[in-house]
């Protein structure tokens, strides 16, 4: 493999005494997509999540383990969480944009860093990367609510890299959008893996045999006596390899479709 | 027409589907209707007979003079009750200048920086729901005892102001968080996602987004607290004379209306009346304002 950029190792997580999910560890390589797959309920989005310290938020969530971001843990006591999140950017599932102008919404970020260039140029600059300029140039004072679905999710993902991130974290980025807009936004994503690093997570096993260059399969385990399922990493490989020559029964059975 | 084992379809009797209307089913429906109806009809009837009351009694003494002259004293006619308007805008603004930042920041810790189990916010959520329900009398007499009783500074536009504020703040509390509530959650998690701290979502995000519902629950409290005559009674009392600063006591149209409406003479009648119009109409506009600016919500 290449650099790697985020690493987790030997990583549970836990909401209050509940294990969400044990025992993962993984090493995100950069400049590649990466692709988290596997049923409801693994922990491929709680596992997205600890990365850019989104879990934060659950007041009950807690990490036992190492994550780190070129080699710095990223649960350091004193590691800020904000600029943990301008490096790795976020596209949630359904698009949110901010209730301002389209160009407000990319704007906010780099405004609230403290961003000293050309907005404007930054703007395009970003619209362009998402491939969202020509559809908006002429309506950048209009409400991001104005878009439709598709082109809103590009304008979250316009907003996110405008920050300059390294890696985008997408949580299944196209679960609200339907086809065609599905097909742009998976050619931006593979536009966009020269500059950035992308883990996405998707229930779409076509999706990630089409963008992604490495899979990670999750799945969950039913907990003996606890009543609840804990996540765990099965198998992360190569997507050629994940889709054609699994080691894994578990991941044969899913990736055709047996069971998930 | 045969089924599909090859019996002829008269085994389930498909009957008519025309609307029986004696059926008890039906019967029962028409009068419930008709009773929810008459209901309406009756609530509809103070409303209509209050404004209409007001407006035809109100009208005929609506001048020029009204909004220019003072109070003419006893007895004597003409006049107006300029300084009772300017004494209501004044009150108000005192209220709400207090109660706005106080109740809008009070909303948004409860909404955004409230811990997750619950206790304090529950304890603070449950308090501003008892104080929505305290009379405004004893709002009145409780600011009279802190800041009008003899040995204290007496009588003013101030305490006047002070007592509409604790009366709008529970309005003002409750309407804010919900508004709050009501962003949805992605927005914050989009926000902090592109670098921005809780502060800067809080004050640049969510805020703006709620902005339009907050509003609205900011005039129908100021609405309310503009009619309100019972803690003004005790707190601002009441003046003839123009407004004086606001650590003198100060007229009012809801106080003026209580004073006049019950004096013999004829002249003070028909002021009364004309600022019961001006009040309603008041409190009207400022209803209507407070609709118009939900219809822009965000969420």
């Amino acid at each position: 493999m290449t650099d790697v950029v985020l690493r987790a190792k030997e990583c549970d997580i836990y909401y209050g005494s509940y294990k969400a999910v044990r025992d993962v560890s993984i090493d995100i390589p950069k400049n590649k997509i990466t692709a988290f797959i596997g049923p409801s309920g693994c922990g491929k989005s709680t596992v997205l999540r600890c990365f850019n310290r989104l879990n934060d938020l659950i007041e009950s969530f807690r990490l036992k383990g190492k994550m780190t971001y070129h080699g710095q843990d990223l649960y350091a006591p004193d590691v800020d969480p904000v600029e943990v999140r301008r490096r790795i950017g976020m596209v949630f599932q359904k698009p949110n944009p901010f209730p301002k102008t389209i160009y407000d919404n990319i704007a906010y970020g780099p405004r609230i860093s403290g961003f000293k260039g050309d907005m404007d140029e930054l703007v395009e600059t970003s619209l362009r990367r998402a491939v969202l300029w020509d559809e908006v140039k002429d309506k950048l004072q209009e409400s991001g609510f104005s878009l439709s679905g598709g082109q809103q999710q590009r304008l979250c993902i316009a907003r996110t890299i405008a920050v300059q991130p390294e890696v985008v974290l997408m949580d299944e980025p196209c679960a609200a959008l339907d086809p065609i807009s599905t097909l742009k936004i998976e050619d931006l994503m593979k536009e966009l893996v020269q500059n950035y690093t992308i883990i996405i997570v998707t229930h779409n096993m076509q999706q990630a045999t089409r963008v992604a260059d490495y899979t990670a399969f999750y799945n969950a385990q039913v907990v003996e006596g606890a009543g609840g399922k804990v996540g765990y990493l099965a198998e992360f490989d190569s997507t050629e390899k994940i889709f054609s020559d699994p080691e894994q029964e578990s991941t044969r059975d899913y990736v055709t479709g047996r069971f998930g | 027409m045969t089924t599909i084992s090859g019996k002829p379809d008269d085994i389930f009797d498909a009957g008519s589907l025309k609307a029986k209307k004696s059926s008890s089913r039906n019967l029962f429906n028409i009068i419930m209707t008709g009773l929810a109806g008459l209901c309406i009809l009756l609530a509809l009837i103070p409303l209509v007979l209050v404004l209409f009351y007001v407006f035809v009694n109100g009208a005929n003494s609506l001048n020029l003079d009204l909004f220019t002259q003072l109070p003419p004293p006893p007895g004597s006619a003409g006049g107006g009750i300029s300084n009772a308007i300017m004494g209501t805008l004044i009150v108000v603004a005192i209220s709400t200048v207090i109660s706005v930042p106080i109740g809008v920041l009070c909303a948004i810790w409860l909404s955004e920086f409230g811990s997750d189990d619950t206790s304090i916010d529950e304890y603070v959520r449950f308090g501003v729901n008892i104080l929505a329900g305290v009379p405004s009398i004893i709002a009145g007499v409780f600011i009279y005892g802190i800041m009008v009783r003899p040995g204290r500074p007496g009588y003013s536009a101030l305490a006047g102001g002070v007592a509409l504020a604790v009366l709008m703040l529970p309005t003002i509390i409750r309407t804010a968080d919900e508004a709050l509530k009501i962003v949805p959650q992605e927005i914050r998690w989009a926000a902090l996602g592109v670098g921005a701290s809780k502060y800067q979502t809080v004050l640049k995000v969510v805020l703006p987004a709620a902005i339009p519902a907050i509003l609205t629950g900011v005039t129908l409290a100021i609405a309310r607290a503009a009619g309100e005559t019972a803690p003004l009674i005790f707190t601002a009392l009441f003046s003839p004379f123009r407004f004086n600063g606001i650590t003198e006591p100060i007229a009012t149209l809801a106080v003026l209306v209580y004073n006049f409406a019950i004096l013999p003479f004829r002249a003070q009648q028909e002021l009364a009346w004309a600022a019961s119009l001006i009040l309603v109409l008041l409190v009207l506009l400022t209803s209507i304002i407070a609709r118009f600016a939900t219809r822009q919500k965000t969420y």
